[in-house]
């Protein structure tokens, strides 16, 4: 909503010195003020001259030579970029030295070889408007060298553009903004009453309108004005409508808006002569039924959702609340209008207006709620306007109620306003707060209770709550004092958030870097990914790369992996912490939403990505996960890849990329890939790190080397190293495989170094050779022989 | 024997002094002290010796070996020392001359601002709550009162999935859902903030992406004021943004909180003194905050009469961006490692 200093000065005497200052005001009522503009401000040095000779520039297509005179009769030299001159055009010129409103200064330069001697204007460039299409063309009667302000007759005024919440519909206009900012202000707020000389007759025996469905319509209120004549406004009028945005385009239709933007009742001028009878019907629409509105568009209604204004033989010709029709559109012949000022059911207009995908003014107004008092006074006032062109008011009207709901008293408590604000303001302070804002405050029978009536044009307003609202406003959010919270409570973060922490430091360490990919796929992706393509889809998605939500971190670590190849960027590892979401479970409505870890190492192999899984699985204390390679995920490599498991239960995958899945993603470097299912992952107990004692007593090292068979996992080998070594056993590693002579085709040796102590003595050698023939026994069956 | 011993006593020093490195000295040790060397050996036949004689004689071999050990300690350590040095010498680095650094990497920007975010408001006493992602349109729209067709809906391009009547689930469009999901689980008193991930239905660009984060706060309490509300973010905004960065509230409007507010703070970059990118302003618009509605507190079964409560919430990648000069939301999210290792930590 755009508001001028000088229209909000109707209202109220507002102080013109310090614009800032008043805006400052208007946002912390909330009304934000997005920018202040100062219009006719930095006109100076700006003239009226007249085009005497267009010439081509020798060494430039684009650019004009063009000879003004500013009045002395020389021809004065300026290159132009405007192709919209004539010989004889009177056009503002920019002299030398002069300040542009956007700060830019006009200095004597040459362009292109040609000497420019100030600047020809186009309206936006003089802040009068948005046109920059060319050089803005005044009448040819103003004498030359004429400050353009001079010749424009341009008063200074300040141009507020506020951002209106939705909560505020009386903001909707100037009177509004005025009457909250003269209350905050302690300024007396006033309407003018219009002065309207009405026009002998009864309107009600030309017109009258039948309310078919009343809950549509909460009021419906018909004026004649007769001595029409379609005349362009007066320029004052023109001007108020283009500051605030709206193209003004004759008397008839520039008085409307005019209306409506001051007094926040949008309201509609039917040519009376295009309607029949003067009967209208309020209905909801028909299925099928069509309009053509105002803007030439044909539009297919809804029934019981489009709200329609017909006329007596019952043909639309008018959307409620959004649009009027184009059959009874004011016109060049108009000389009786038939003024509609109504009151519509704020829901309907939301719905008519979002589902149609029209918005316009006035149902921006409409769904908001306007004010259902104001419709008389918005009728005159239309009227004034109209008045110098000679249109008259006829005497009467026609007012029809449909469902319009009551304004509320408000039971207001001191005690509620001060417990829900934090501040200590009496009963009468209150009063004060609100009897400006047009509340009507009543001490009840109990005490520190007022019964508030609501006024008229705050919808909004139906509850203690709001009311509050209002009084915290106007009493200044900037006053209420902040209580510094207290530490009663304790904050902490929760085992999976500390997880978290550890996870991501610890892969930061082994210098893997985190990244977002965003949770949305293409159709395709998953199955690219060598993954399942059944997946949760997104309803309205912008773009068909935005349809799918990912199953998988697998895609999204992918491409990003591949991005960073395509730059030039080889051996990347990153990782992700993030959700993917599955198919709903049976019964249950949401997806199968699950927060998965996963990290692709690029030009590594799966070796890389286990030693990772090794040092995070110690960091979190998982114990008994085990890399099931017998049946490879998909998508993984079926030689390299393998389910990490514990117990029954399935936590993740391990492995590396399948070479089919690169090929397809147009990958260079083989993945190394891990993703783990956090939740499954991190619901049993773990990094519970109980301490071990440390014997004092020294430990032995006992070197195994075991040849085995190449199908046979070395954990497995491991895991009998551990159960049969026995308690003497601190740690054991491997620290040598080897293939070839004189190891066997298809097996390899294995080197294990176990370390072992006892907690309560120095170790003989019958316990070291105890240990050895029981690891070496253990072994047989698994088909490994210790190697000499 | 006593001879020997003086005579083996006054060769030493000539011996010890002649090994020229420490596997030398160690062999003269041998020949002088070790088992088989001559004290050693006099040291055996001293059992055909008288008590007296054997007294004197044990007396002079503990006398010389003494003084040859003392020789030989001082002759060690000056080998010792002329050794060390010597390697020393040969084993220079030049510590810039460096291949093969490991590589570290780094946490990802909103990762960065989350936990610095949240460490602040656990040090003001508050839990970290989370949420699904998507949302049934409860949680998201109705329980806040945003009942269907509010036309406050039109706040949130809201994307919605194939699941359920149409248009019931959705991707969440705040973290709000969240604080329906803390009351309903849990009891008052509640201090909790809500990070996460939020989407909207919106084109990247520059500064929007389809996806991005908030961080909410949800205090629920008896006799909570507007003054706590105000309190509390000042208490915030000093601790995140620093000392001289402080907040103001702008009347506004949310369907879920009244009063409501904007939650604006001193330009950091200009300390409030006004520039471009606060608009000439001096503040910065962070996010939204106001009191939790009555009928919010209603729909998950708290008597407003009895509870009161305060919620805010703001945009987190704005702050990572600010933070670091970024001028791109998108950057963040493309998986550049040239630009996630500007940013270790």
């Amino acid at each position: 909503m755009k508001v001028l200093l000088s229209w909000l000065q109707e209202f109220a005497p507002f102080p013109g010195d310090d614009p800032v200052a008043l805006g400052d005001v208007m946002s912390d009522l909330g009304m934000a003020v997005e920018s202040i503009e100062r219009i006719g401000e930095g006109l100076d040095g700006i003239v009226t001259v007249k085009v005497l000779e267009l010439r081509t520039h020798p060494d430039a297509d684009k650019i004009q030579l063009v000879d003004v005179d500013i009045g002395d009769g020389e021809a004065l030299q300026i290159c132009c970029g405007a192709t919209n001159l004539t010989v004889g055009d009177v056009v503002p010129l920019a002299t030398l030295g002069t300040t542009m409103p956007d700060g830019m200064e006009i200095a004597r330069r040459k362009m292109r070889g040609e000497w420019s001697n100030g600047m020809l204007c186009s309206g936006r460039e003089l802040a009068l408007g948005e046109d920059h299409s060319g050089i803005y063309i005044l009448d040819p009667s103003f004498a030359l060298g004429l400050p353009i302000v001079e010749a424009l007759g341009i008063t200074p005024d300040v141009l507020f553009d506020l951002e209106i919440n939705p909560n505020r519909p009386d903001a909707m206009s100037v009177a509004g903004v005025a009457r909250d900012l003269a209350a905050r202000l302690g300024l007396p707020f006033a309407i003018p009453a219009p002065n309207v000389d009405e026009l002998a007759g009864d309107a009600s025996s030309i017109t009258s309108v039948d309310i078919i469905d009343p809950d549509l319509c909460g009021l419906f209120h018909i004026r004649v004005i007769d001595g029409i004549k379609i005349e362009p406004s007066p320029r004052w009028i023109a001007d108020r409508l283009s500051a605030l945005g709206m193209r003004p385009i004759n008397n008839v239709v520039d008085a409307s808006n005019y209306v409506m933007l001051e007094l926040g009742q949008p309201n509609h001028t039917y040519d009376l002569a295009k309607m029949p009878g003067g009967a209208l019907r309020v209905r909801w629409a028909r299925d099928g039924e069509t309009i053509t509105t105002l803007d030439g568009v044909e539009r297919n209604l809804t029934g019981g959702r489009d709200g329609v204004i017909a006329d007596a033989s019952d043909s639309a010709i008018g959307i409620a609340g959004v649009m009027g029709g184009a059959s009874t559109e004011i016109s060049e012949t108009t000389t009786t209008v038939l003024l509609e000022c109504a009151w519509w059911q704020p829901m309907a207009i939301a719905r008519s207006s979002k589902f149609m995908g029209l918005r316009s003014e006035a149902s921006a107004r409409f769904e908001r709620g306007v004010d259902p008092a104001i419709v008389d006074l918005a009728a005159r006032r239309l009227a004034e306007l109209l008045a110098p062109s000679g249109a008259r008011l006829v005497e009467g009207s026609v007012t029809v109620n449909g469902e319009l709901a009551p304004t509320p008293a408000v039971r207001v408590r001191t005690s509620r306003v001060n417990q829900l604000l934090g501040t200590d303001i009496s009963t009468e302070q209150i009063i004060s707060l609100l009897t400006p804002l047009g509340f009507v405050c009543e001490l009840g029978g109990e005490d520190d209770v007022l019964s508030v009536t609501v006024p008229t044009f705050r919808p909004d307003t139906t509850n203690e709550t709001d009311v509050i609202e209002e009084i915290a406003r106007h009493y200044g959010y900037s006053k209420i004092v902040g209580r510094a919270p207290t530490s009663a409570h304790t904050g902490s973060l929760t085992p999976i958030q500390r997880d978290r922490r550890s996870i991501r430091q610890i892969l930061v360490g082994l210098g893997i870097h985190e990244a977002m990919p965003l949770p949305f796929l293409a159709p395709g992706d998953l199955a690219r990914c060598g993954l399942p393509p059944e997946a949760v889809t997104v309803t309205n998605p912008l773009a068909a790369e935005e349809s799918v939500l990912r199953t998988s971190l697998r895609p999204g670590l992918l491409r990003a992996i591949a991005y960073n190849e395509s730059h030039r960027t080889d051996g990347v590892a990153l990782f992700e912490l993030g959700k993917v979401f599955a198919l709903p479970v049976s019964g249950e409505t949401l997806p199968d939403e699950r927060e998965h870890l996963a990290f692709a190492l690029a030009g590594r192999d799966a070796t890389a990505a286990a030693n990772v899984w090794v040092l995070l699985a110690q960091t979190l204390g998982l114990e008994d996960v085990v890399i099931d390679q017998s049946a490879p995920p998909a998508g993984l490599h079926p030689g390299r890849s393998g389910v990490l498991r514990r117990g029954g239960e399935q936590l993740g995958e391990i492995g590396e990329i399948d070479p089919g899945v690169l090929d397809a993603l147009g990958l260079r470097e083989r993945v190394a890939w891990l993703q783990l299912d956090l939740g499954v992952a991190l619901a049993a107990p773990h990094g519970e790190h109980r301490y071990h004692h440390i014997s004092r007593y020294p430990s032995s090292d006992l070197d195994l080397a075991f040849e085995v068979d190449n199908a046979l996992p070395a954990a497995s080998i491991e895991a009998a190293v551990r159960s049969a070594a026995g308690p003497l056993l601190v740690t054991v590693s491997l620290f040598d495989v080897f293939r070839g002579n004189p190891v066997p085709d298809g097996r390899r040796s294995l080197a294990y170094r176990l370390r072992l102590q006892a907690p309560d003595r120095t170790l003989t050698d019958e316990d070291i050779g105890g240990v050895q023939r029981s690891v070496v026994e253990a072994l047989i069956p698994l088909g490994a022989t210790l190697r000499g | 024997m006593i001879d020997d011993i003086t005579r083996i006593a006054a060769a030493a020093p000539a011996l010890i002094a002649g090994a020229n490195s420490v596997d030398e000295l160690r062999a003269v040790e041998a020949d002088l002290l070790g088992k088989k060397g001559e004290l050693t050996l006099l040291k055996k036949g001293m059992g055909g010796l008288d008590p007296e004689g054997r007294k004197v004689a044990g007396s002079a071999l503990n006398d010389a070996r003494d003084s040859i050990e003392a020789v030989l300690a001082v002759r060690r350590s000056d080998l010792e020392s002329a050794e060390r040095a010597s390697m020393v010498a040969t084993e220079q680095l030049d510590l810039t001359e460096l291949l093969g650094t490991p590589e570290r990497g780094s946490l990802h920007l909103v990762t960065q601002t989350w936990d610095r975010l949240v460490d602040v408001f656990i040090g003001m006493g508050f839990t970290v709550a989370e949420g699904p992602e998507v949302e049934t349109d409860w949680y998201n729209f109705e329980a806040l009162n945003i009942p269907a067709a509010h036309p406050a809906r039109g706040m949130w391009d809201t994307l919605y999935v194939d699941l359920g009547d149409p248009e019931t689930v959705l991707l969440r469009t705040h973290t709000s859902p969240v604080q329906i999901r803390v009351m309903t689980d849990g009891e008052p008193p509640i201090y909790a903030v809500m990070p996460g991930r939020v989407y909207r239905r919106d084109t990247a660009d520059a500064s929007h992406m389809p996806v991005f984060h908030q961080i909410e706060g949800l205090v629920v309490d008896r006799n909570i004021s507007f003054a706590d509300l105000a309190g509390t973010l000042e208490a915030f905004t000093s601790a995140y943004f620093g000392g001289s960065i402080h907040s103001r509230l702008r009347p506004s409007y949310f369907p879920f909180t009244e009063p409501s507010a904007e939650y604006d703070i001193n330009c950091v970059f200009c300390e409030g003194n006004g520039c471009r990118t606060c608009g000439q302003t001096g503040w910065l618009e962070l996010g939204g905050c106001g009191m939790v509605h009555p009928t919010v507190l209603s729909n998950v079964g708290l008597d407003p009469e009895e509870w009161s409560g305060f919620a805010f919430g703001f945009g987190l990648d704005r702050l990572a961006l600010m933070r670091h000069g970024v001028d791109d939301i998108r950057e963040m999210y493309t998986g550049d490692v040239r630009f996630l290792e500007q940013f270790p930590s």
